[in-house]
């Protein structure tokens, strides 16, 4: 099978919604084929991959910081980037700029880039397919 | 202080978080000293279908080990004693039938809910 390239545009901020989730699981299922993947990180997701996440215990459940192995999306998306690099293929992550300004949320995980919307149209005109995920 | 919490949006974040959010809130406001009760609404009635069994969660090497189980954090709140309210209407719309849902809930029809409110100091709607 040829290899692909799909371009997909996220809103949501993490611990927020299921399309955070939904989104990363399509990012991996397209990773895992042997697609290429651009993703504009627009609004709220740009805290996807923000490098001080950190797990947490469960003071409710009882659970340790160890039993709980609460995610981070960080850590989910730092998978991807591994995944990708283990399958020789792209995934390329682009935080809006003045997004990741507003929020004063631009330390993050390697592998991630600033661009802005100019970045997504470039990478729509060189995508096979194209999904846009907004908040709701 | 006696407080009911609405709980209405269903499935928000709860792969990421590992629970329904207001739901843990509830219970620690429980162990902060508050009366506090459930009233399930809307989609969120969905929390009461038995065994529901989240799938395998992974991203590359990344494993979930500990997805949400809300029925069962809502059996463990009810072994707590807060009290959990279902509106009736909304669980006949979505055709659950009661036998697959968890015990120790009480049905209320849509015209008990403000009834329901008279017995809270707050209505905290979620």
């Amino acid at each position: 099978m040829s290899s692909k390239t799909l371009s997909i545009a996220i809103m949501d901020a993490p611990y927020e919604s299921a399309n955070s989730t939904t989104a990363l699981r399509i990012i991996h299922s397209a990773l895992n084929q042997g697609h290429n993947v651009n993703v504009f990180a627009y609004e709220g997701a740009v805290n996807l991959t923000m490098k001080e996440q950190a797990p947490h215990a469960n003071s409710i459940k009882g659970t340790t910081l160890a039993q709980e192995n609460h995610p981070t999306t960080k850590d989910w998306i730092s998978a991807l980037f591994k995944l990708a690099q283990e399958k020789e293929i792209t995934l390329n992550w682009i935080n809006c700029g003045l997004c990741v300004d507003e929020r004063g949320a631009g330390n993050w995980i390697d592998g991630v880039q600033r661009g802005g919307p100019a970045d997504f149209i470039k990478s729509v005109k060189k995508s096979d397919g194209v999904l846009v995920i907004p908040t709701r | 202080m006696k407080v009911l919490n609405i709980v209405e949006t269903a499935y928000r974040a709860t792969l990421e978080e590992q629970d329904d959010t207001i739901l843990w809130l509830s219970q620690s406001f429980q162990d902060a000293g508050v009366d506090i009760s459930i009233l399930l609404r809307g989609n969120a009635v969905n929390y009461l279908v038995k065994e529901q069994k989240p799938f395998n969660l992974h991203f590359g090497t990344w494993k979930q080990t500990q997805p949400p189980e809300l029925d069962r954090d809502l059996e463990i709140m009810i072994d707590k004693d807060i009290s959990v309210y279902a509106v009736a209407e909304d669980i006949q719309e979505r055709a659950l039938l009661q036998e697959r849902l968890i015990d120790g809930v009480s049905l209320i029809e849509k015209s008990q809910v403000a009834q329901l409110f008279e017995q809270f100091e707050y209505v905290w709607h979620w």
